[in-house]
């Protein structure tokens, strides 16, 4: 009697141990594809990571869904890219998820944005009237890799504070990450180097850490002011300065219309090129290093072709 | 500058400290000199190293203007300037009207809690649409709303008026469902997310005092009773549907003792390509109620309506619609209005918009009426943005 009762126990520890694995994957919910490309690199198989925006969506507008809801409400962790680039999508996402843990301030919540560098940040009095402003600086930070960096290694320390017997784990992972990350950079840099300096025009102010670690000089912007779409004026004094300047290049984010950014081309003898501006921008753009080799080998290849370098 | 004076100083530092390395021991060896030296040079190459990143990565984490009204909560105004030109015998409205003027106040109160204040001035005077606590971390994936608010019964009645699709409310909203402020009123909301596996289901309990449009009360244990369920599934990633039925259930001021019951279905289409989200963009949505009012006299009036509406964006800032709209009255069922519109919208940016509606009533009584309405709605400061 006493050894079935032993036997029972034991079968029934044994379930428990089975259906209650001893670590659990943590759930990553990320609002952008990259932040999700970055905690994948990091978290390896210790999480599951979801991430709600495509790279091929503009992430001002993304609707709340409430199937994100749902994501956000079994998430341990929100990752988000902060500067106020979700702010017309993310707080009811938030305040209807019914979860403590990812609340802004909470252990759950991570705002990528607060140990990277940020360009764009405006001084003095903003106003609507200068169109879309993001008041904390532009938070298109992400295209820079050494921002991704920073972002991997709040990745690290975060995921290590809510998984602490994975610290050496996230820790290996990120040092893997960090050493090819560094090597590509190398590649990168050795790649652009002929085309510093080089004038481009951009559609929406996507690009300004990309170009800014790169050395190219963006002279205008399609959108007369950042979120207002193209007007006739404007794309005449457009058009009037590449022509003076010499600028040939426009790149275009792949959720804009190409019509203006293309008729512009015409008229200067220049090229349109679509970027991808985010991981899943492209169908090769499948990781945050690969993202950046489809859009240099795609930008250099077409610098060489307008500037004949 | 910055980084020469660093490094000459990294220099002088490095020599000094040979020199008292090289007084320290002795006899000065050379090639105790030589391994010295190299040692310096990879010391000083670590620290230029570290230099280097320090100036690529001057972590800008800028406070930006205005911090010191961090906690001042998000307040926005937003203005509905209706027009309306055309002949209806039924209708009262004004030819020009700022017919709203909203002002909205929202901030987290604590860890805990967000609250949100929406404060309307139209020609009747000031009054407090919504003023409500969230009570967002509470456990068994339940959401607590306190204080007076739109309650969630359908699509229609949630919605403030700068989010309607078009210059007016739907004809079944008017006849049985409190019109233009609808069921707003004081009370507790309690919500939960069901799992499951299939898709979001959220059921929505909530009872209200019974002093709004829809129920009157007269007794204080005379409450009114709103029940929701809401199932909502992505078809795909550009296309999904949004299910709901409704039930509110009350005391009205037709008699004493007398309540109401209306029962509602919706269901919302939305299809917007995922790549041209900014451009395209299509949603069907209809609203069926039926509305069950004891009478005097023991007849009770069953009343039904519903309308169908259709919109579809066909360029960054223009949206075009239409709506059918049938409903019988409430008091009187034996009446029913029938009624069509179609509008055009011009958003010039995301805080303001133009409208342009034309509609056309049958009314059961035998007016007809051909209108065309007009709306200019447009926001000031930071307003929160909205649900789905």
């Amino acid at each position: 009697m006493r050894s079935m009762i032993r036997s029972l126990v034991f079968v029934l520890l044994a379930t428990l141990v089975v259906s209650h694995p001893a670590v659990a994957a943590v759930q990553v919910v990320t609002t952008t594809a990259d932040l999700g490309a970055l905690a994948q690199e990091i978290g390896g198989d210790r999480v599951t990571v979801t991430a709600l925006a495509r790279g091929y969506q503009d992430p001002h507008f993304v609707d709340p869904k409430p199937s994100f809801i749902l994501s956000v409400s079994r998430a341990d962790l929100l990752i988000v890219i902060g500067r106020e680039l979700e702010i017309g999508w993310l707080p009811p996402l938030i305040n209807s998820s019914r979860n403590a843990k990812i609340q802004p301030g909470g252990r759950g919540y991570l705002d990528a944005s607060l140990n990277v560098k940020i360009l764009e940040i405006p001084t003095g009095q903003i106003t609507r009237a200068m169109g879309d402003v993001h008041p904390s600086g532009n938070p298109h930070y992400w295209l820079e890799p050494d921002n991704g960096r920073r972002i991997a290694q709040a990745i690290r320390d975060k995921l290590s504070a809510l998984a602490p017997a994975d610290q050496a784990y996230f820790t290996q992972r990120y040092n893997d990450f960090d050493a090819r990350l560094a090597d590509a950079q190398k590649r990168w840099n050795s790649t652009m180097a002929p085309f510093k300096g080089t004038k481009i025009v951009t559609y929406h102010r996507s690009w300004p850490n990309f170009t800014d670690y790169f050395g190219l000089d963006v002279m205008g912007y399609v959108e007369p002011k950042p979120g207002v779409p193209p007007s006739p004026t404007h794309t005449l004094e457009l058009i009037a300065d590449m022509k003076s300047q010499g600028a040939k290049l426009i790149i275009v984010e792949p959720y804009f219309d190409l019509k203006t950014a293309q008729s512009i081309a015409n008229q200067v003898g220049g090229k349109v090129l679509v970027l991808a501006p985010s991981v899943g921008g492209a169908k090769e753009a499948i990781d945050y290093i690969k993202l950046f080799d489809y859009d240099i080998n795609l930008l250099a290849a077409n610098l060489k072709q307008v500037t004949g370098k | 500058m910055g980084p020469r004076v660093i490094r000459s100083v990294a220099i002088a530092c490095a020599l000094i400290l040979t020199g008292t390395r090289v007084f320290a021991q002795e006899p000065p060896d050379v090639e105790a000199l030589r391994v010295e030296v190299a040692r310096l040079r990879q010391a000083l190459e670590a620290v230029e190293a570290k230099l280097a990143t320090l100036q690529v990565a001057p972590p800008s984490s800028a406070v930006p203007a205005g911090a010191s009204k961090a906690f001042n909560p998000d307040t926005s105004v937003l203005a509905n300037f209706v027009g309306v030109a055309g002949r209806n015998p039924a209708s009262q409205q004004p030819a020009l009207q700022l017919s709203e003027v909203e002002v909205a106040f929202q901030a987290d109160v604590d860890p805990y809690a967000r609250a949100d204040f929406f404060l309307s001035a139209g020609p009747e005077g000031l009054e407090i649409e919504e003023g409500f606590v969230t009570f967002t971390t509470l456990p068994a994936s339940l959401l607590l709303k306190v204080g007076k608010m739109r309650a969630q019964f359908g699509k229609v009645n949630a919605l403030h008026t700068h989010r309607m699709p078009t210059a007016d409310r739907p004809l079944v909203s008017e006849n049985l469902f409190g019109g233009e402020e609808g069921l707003s009123d004081s009370g507790f909301s309690l919500s939960k997310l069901v799992p499951n596996s299939f898709m979001f289901l959220e059921a929505t309990g909530e009872v209200f005092l019974g002093a709004s449009n829809v129920f009157q009360t007269s007794k204080r244990s005379d409450l009114n009773y709103v029940g929701r369920l809401r199932a909502y599934h992505d078809l795909s990633e550009g296309s999904n549907i949004d299910l709901g039925s409704s039930v509110a259930f009350g005391p009205t001021n037709v008699g004493p003792d007398l309540n109401k019951r209306v029962v509602g279905l919706d269901a919302t289409f939305r299809y917007k390509p995922l790549r041209r989200a900014i451009y395209r963009q299509f949603q069907a949505r209809t609203e069926l109620m039926w509305s069950h009012q004891e009478m005097p006299e023991a007849v009770h009036q069953d009343a039904f309506g519903l309308y169908g509406l259709g919109e579809y964006q066909f360029a960054r800032r223009w949206y075009i619609g239409g709506r059918y709209d049938r409903s019988q009255r409430a008091l009187d069922a034996s009446i029913q209005d029938t009624g069509g519109s179609v509008f055009l919208t011009y958003w010039p940016s995301e805080f303001s918009q133009i409208r342009g509606q034309y509609r056309h009533t049958n009314y059961g009584d035998g007016v007809n009426a051909d209108e065309v309405l007009f709306q200019f709605n447009f926001a000031i400061g930071a307003h929160g943005a909205h649900v789905f």
